[in-house]
């Protein structure tokens, strides 16, 4: 072992427990290695000293054997979610002051499980974007890049790159439209969007309450189910959380496979698809019948509708969630001639491009005479795609497809930002799982010819994450992708 | 057809009127929040972080004000819809912190209903209504602080509101009046709201039109807001209709729009026209599934439901012979029914209610209190109708007595005991009196026996008043007849 | 359904945004871009389909009417941009 920022959690955790290692002293390595990766620009709040001190308290509760399942685990947090003051600023300038007097439910979790807390992490505006580059302070630079800085993907950017470049055990992210599984491509790294109402959304800034959810990105399968079995679980504060009992994830790492049904859904693999991204899709397949699954062909006719769809749904909520950014009772204000000059100061100087584009769809959408046409009638689109779902989980266990069509690309690059449905266009195959309030999960499958990394997903069924553990684990085996 | 008609020299005109109301549900805390309801706090005490709108958090749904909606809704003998859903109404203002309004839209907690109301002229007309929601309140702006500025209070803002909205069935300003009263009537009896009117806890828009009598045309309304008390609605409602008239025999137009009711000047005036009305944007509530009531509940609801006033005005008319005027005024408010009840438990009810209506209503006023403050009680109220009934004491004696127990409370027995009220029914005492009375007034006994009768009046009167009043009058009558 | 400039002014106000009069011709045609976009979903038939409100199955529950909140006034003017007497402050409203 080179560095104890190499181990997992696991691995960690039984080190700990053995008293080969402490929590200050791993706290202590992966300070060091985010104080070496600053020009990744993962973090943009620094709880470092906070950590030590916590670290500390955990070497007290190993000593005594009072541990708790994260006890000393340096965590990094997107900064989407709410930390009791330590400034949250869901990387946009309207919030860039913001000091929350609460704190989430899913960090309260973590922290109440012992973990720690290395800081804040970077991330598309209010979680808007596919790149990481709507940030308001600026994008993150994907670890895997060559010469030319990449972007980590979106919208949980920090995340993904923090754990590749191991300047955290693990991150918590968000999903509204594949945040958590896209970046966790680009990154090289395994991340898991859970069943809409596995974690609860008190306290983590929203974006589009019918979509949002919160979950880990790791290093590995393994990680994700002990993170996720610590973030998850009912919360009365939110109404949309879900009563249903979370089962111990990590029964279901390592598990067989044989006689799994997995779904190849042909809508999925259009002619154009990336050939080393197709490639890998049947390499992936090809690992899980080697394990025993059986490959089912199914169809998911809807497909080519979600995104459409999405982008009625998403930007329609975003525009009332993001009406309360008014310059009244927190955040930014710019002074104006009245409170309605002062509300439209504040929030053009406060929001960047890609969320006023976004307020505006949605404002449109919603509004008299359209509602119907669009937001409606979306709506009516988003059932059948749910519908498409149930089909295909009548005859398959779980659903693979690749997370994204692309590899990291450019920071800057001018197709993605001249206009902006080629960037939506990222999200073909990661949406219709937030559509249909679906678990899926990214997992690293191998490099392309550049060398970066490229993701695959599997999607389960509602409240079945113990399923994709099962596939993940033995896909993982399979690919043996070396981290960074 | 009402009565009511606006005569001019050129037409006779009809009002045609529908009303919203707001009533306050009376419950502890908020109605998606744990912040107290309670009025008169210090400034944003009564505030929790979700009705200060903060950065993720999320509403609950009070189930208090659900149950209060459905008694409510019982109340209005309207139809309960087990499937309800919320809605966000989207508008900035500076005391709707959340830049949106929770309430519902297309899918109300209580549908169509109605309520009968008593009119002058003895007859009662049924106003249906046309359903119910629920919903929070904003919060406080303050305008006379500061010339430059407004303050804001949240204290108010999330308090659950019940929305009540007729169909247009007003056809004169006395049916709104009884309609509110009414209403106002109802839910005091449900304990749902305390219908204060001019404390804001019932808010009524009133939407007036006219038409020429005998049409059934369908012409422009207007609305006026927040007019606050019942003399106001009809007020407003006359003026507005003799505006209409005006502007119509003018050959003028009306336009659609939100006007103020001035009730110093009589007067209306625009406050905002259509073209710059808002554009609410509703659409469901992604962080509240749609509520589903079950039978079970509202039928345990409907079965504790207590006596609404117009059955217990029928018992009260049926059962204890009551005149229907008394018994709508008794039952209008029902802490007087209750009192009632009370004080008529065993005893003839109409001389207790002759007696509530009378003196007691009368005291009641003069000493500025609510019956709840009343010095006398229901217990004694009953005593003393005891009293005159039983011949303990002539009606004359009890006003007396009657005034003594508003002073001290106390029992009319003891009263009537300590100070020697009780009517002499002695015949000797009696037979005393009339002899020293004959003695001692010879000429008239002389009129009276040579045919002058009617000075047996004068007789009865002198020996009620040599015997302080105690004196039987019927027995003085009998043996004045005798005697002389 | 294109979108002229004053749908887009209309629009902006609504949503308490401004856009810049040499910007209007851009965000006009962006708007119309991706909204020809979304009108894909035109094509799909969605009689007799019911809209999709709640992925989650589970009814909405309900909380006890308890107090469990407030007396944090502190806290929740402790972001505040301006504050008097315990009052957030804006510019005069006028009704
Ligand atoms: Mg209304
Ligand atoms: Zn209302």
């Amino acid at each position: 072992m080179n560095d104890l920022t190499d181990i997992t959690i696991a691995e960690s955790l039984s080190k700990l427990k053995a008293k080969e290692i402490s929590p200050v002293e791993l706290t202590q390595a992966y300070i060091k290695k985010l104080d070496e990766n600053h020009k990744y620009n993962a973090y943009i709040t620094l709880t470092a000293e906070k950590a030590l001190q916590d670290a500390h308290e955990a070497e007290k509760r190993y000593a005594n054997n009072t541990n708790r399942n994260l006890e000393g685990i340096p965590l990094g947090i997107k900064d989407l979610f709410c930390t009791k003051d330590i400034k949250t600023t869901a990387c946009s300038h309207i919030l860039d002051n913001f000091i929350p007097q609460y704190e989430s439910t899913v960090t309260q979790n973590l922290l109440d499980n012992g973990a720690l807390f290395l800081g804040k992490l970077n991330m598309d505006e209010f979680a808007m974007g596919g790149s990481n580059e709507t940030s308001y302070f600026g994008p993150v630079v994907n670890p895997w890049s060559k010469e030319t800085p990449l972007v980590a993907g979106g919208s949980s950017g920090g995340s993904a790159a923090a754990v590749a470049a191991k300047m955290c055990a693990a991150a918590t992210a968000t999903d509204t439209g594949g945040s958590i599984r896209e970046p966790s491509a680009f990154c090289g790294v395994t991340g898991i969007k859970p069943t809409y109402g596995r974690c609860s959304r008190y306290g983590i800034v929203a974006f589009a309450s019918s979509l949002d959810q919160a979950g880990p990105i790791c290093k590995d399968v393994t990680d994700c189910a002990l993170l996720l079995n610590c973030m998850a679980g009912y919360d009365a504060k939110d109404s949309t959380s879900s009563k249903r009992e979370v089962p111990d994830l990590s029964a279901f790492v390592g598990m067989d496979i044989k006689g799994l049904k997995i779904g190849i859904p042909a809508e999925y693999r259009p002619d154009g698809l990336n050939k080393e991204v197709a490639s890998y899709w049947d390499k992936a397949a090809k690992i899980l019948e080697d394990c025993g699954a059986e490959i089912i062909h199914i169809n998911l006719p809807h497909t080519k509708y979600a995104l459409p769809t999405y982008y009625v749904i998403a930007p329609a909520e975003a525009s009332s969630n993001l009406a309360r950014y008014d310059g009244v009772r927190y955040g930014l204000r710019v002074d104006g001639n009245g409170l309605d000059e002062q509300y439209i100061n504040t929030r053009t100087a406060g929001f960047g491009a890609e969320v006023k584009r976004r307020i505006l769809i949605g404002t449109y959408v919603l509004s008299a005479g359209y509602y119907d046409a669009y937001y409606l009638k979306a709506q009516k689109v988003r059932r059948l795609i749910k519908n498409d779902f149930d089909e295909a989980f009548k005859k398959c266990d779980l659903i693979l497809t690749p997370t994204s069509p692309v590899e990291p690309f450019a920071i800057g690059d001018t197709k993605m930002l001249e206009n902006p449905i080629n960037m939506y266009l990222n999200d073909v195959f990661t949406v219709s799982v937030n559509l249909a309030g679906l678990p899926a999960m990214s997992l690293p499958i191998g490099l392309s010819q550049h060398g970066l990394p490229l993701g695959m997903q599997l999607i389960g069924r509602a409240f079945d994450e113990g399923t994709i553990f099962k596939a993940a684990y033995q896909l993982e085996r399979g690919a043996n992708f070396v981290r960074m | 057809m009402s009565d009511y008609v606006i005569e001019t020299e050129k037409g006779k005109w009809e009002v045609i009127c529908g009303l919203e109301i707001h009533c306050q549900i009376i419950s502890k805390s908020k109605i998606f929040s744990g912040a107290s309801t309670e009025f008169g706090d210090d400034v944003n005490e009564n505030v929790s972080f979700v009705d200060a709108g903060m950065p993720g958090m999320l509403p609950t749904l009070n189930q208090e004000c659900v149950h209060q909606a459905i008694k409510t809704g019982l109340g209005l003998n309207a139809v309960i819809n087990k499937y309800s859903e919320f809605s966000r109404k989207n508008y900035f203002y500076a005391d709707l912190p959340q830049g949106y309004q929770i309430t519902q839209f297309q899918y109300p907690i209580v549908g169509e209903g109605f309520i009968d109301i008593d009119l002058s002229d003895g007859k009662t007309k049924r106003i249906r209504i046309e359903r119910m929601h629920i919903e929070q309140d904003a919060g406080k702006s303050i305008h006379d602080i500061d010339p430059h500025k407004s303050f804001i209070d949240l204290n108010r803002a999330g308090v659950g509101l019940m929305e009540i909205v007729t169909k247009p069935d007003f056809r004169s300003p006395e049916e709104a009046g009884a309609f509110l009263r009414k209403l106002r009537s109802i839910v005091r009896y449900l304990g749902t709201c305390d219908g204060n009117m001019d404390e804001g806890s019932m808010r009524c828009d009133v939407n007036v039109s006219v038409r020429p009598l005998g049409t059934n045309e369908c012409r422009t309304r207007c609305e006026m807001k927040n007019v606050n008390s019942v003399k106001f609605v009809m007020q407003a409602i006359e003026v507005e209709a003799k505006r209409h008239v005006d502007v119509y025999e003018n050959d003028g137009e009306i336009c659609q729009e939100t006007r103020q009711f001035d009730p110093v000047a009589l007067t209306t005036k625009v406050m905002r026209k259509k073209e710059f009305a808002h554009d609410y944007r509703y659409f469901p509530e992604p962080d509240l599934p749609p509520l589903i009531l079950s039978d079970d509940l509202i039928n345990q609801i409907k079965k504790e439901l207590v006596e609404l006033p117009d059955a217990k005005k029928a018992r009260f008319v049926h059962e204890l012979g009551l005149t229907p005027y008394d018994a709508m005024v008794i039952c209008e408010n029902k802490e007087v029914a209750d009192f009632f009840e009370k004080a008529a438990q065993g005893r003839d009810a109409k001389k207790v209610a002759n007696w509530l209506m009378g003196d007691f209503f009368a005291m009641l006023k003069k000493k500025n209190l609510d019956i709840a403050q009343s010095p006398v009680s229901a217990e004694n109220l009953g005593k003393l109708v005891d009293l005159i009934t039983h011949d303990v004491i002539s009606g004359k004696i009890a006003k007396d007595v009657f005034e003594i127990m508003a002073e001290t409370s106390e029992d009319p027995e003891k009263i009537v005991e300590e100070r020697g009220l009780k009517q002499v029914t002695d015949t000797s005492a009696i037979e005393a009196i009339i002899d020293a009375v004959i003695a001692s007034n010879p000429e008239n006994v002389a009129s009276y026996r040579a045919g002058k009768v009617n000075l047996l009046g004068w007789f009865v009167g002198q020996v009620i008043k040599q015997s302080q009043g105690k004196a039987n009058p019927a027995m003085v009558n009998k043996l004045l007849k005798e005697k002389l | 359904m294109a979108v002229d400039n004053e749908t887009v002014r209309r629009i902006a106000f609504l949503a308490r945004l401004k856009v810049e009069p040499e910007k209007l011709e851009d965000t006009k045609s962006e708007f119309n871009k991706i909204l020809a976009w979304v009108e894909e979903l035109g094509e799909v038939n969605t009689d007799n389909v019911t809209p999709l409100v709640s992925v989650n199955d589970e009814a909405l529950s309900l909380r006890q009417d308890e107090i469990t909140a407030g007396h944090i006034s502190e806290k929740i003017l402790k972001n505040a941009p301006a504050q008097e007497f315990g009052y957030f402050v804006v510019p005069k409203v006028v009704e």
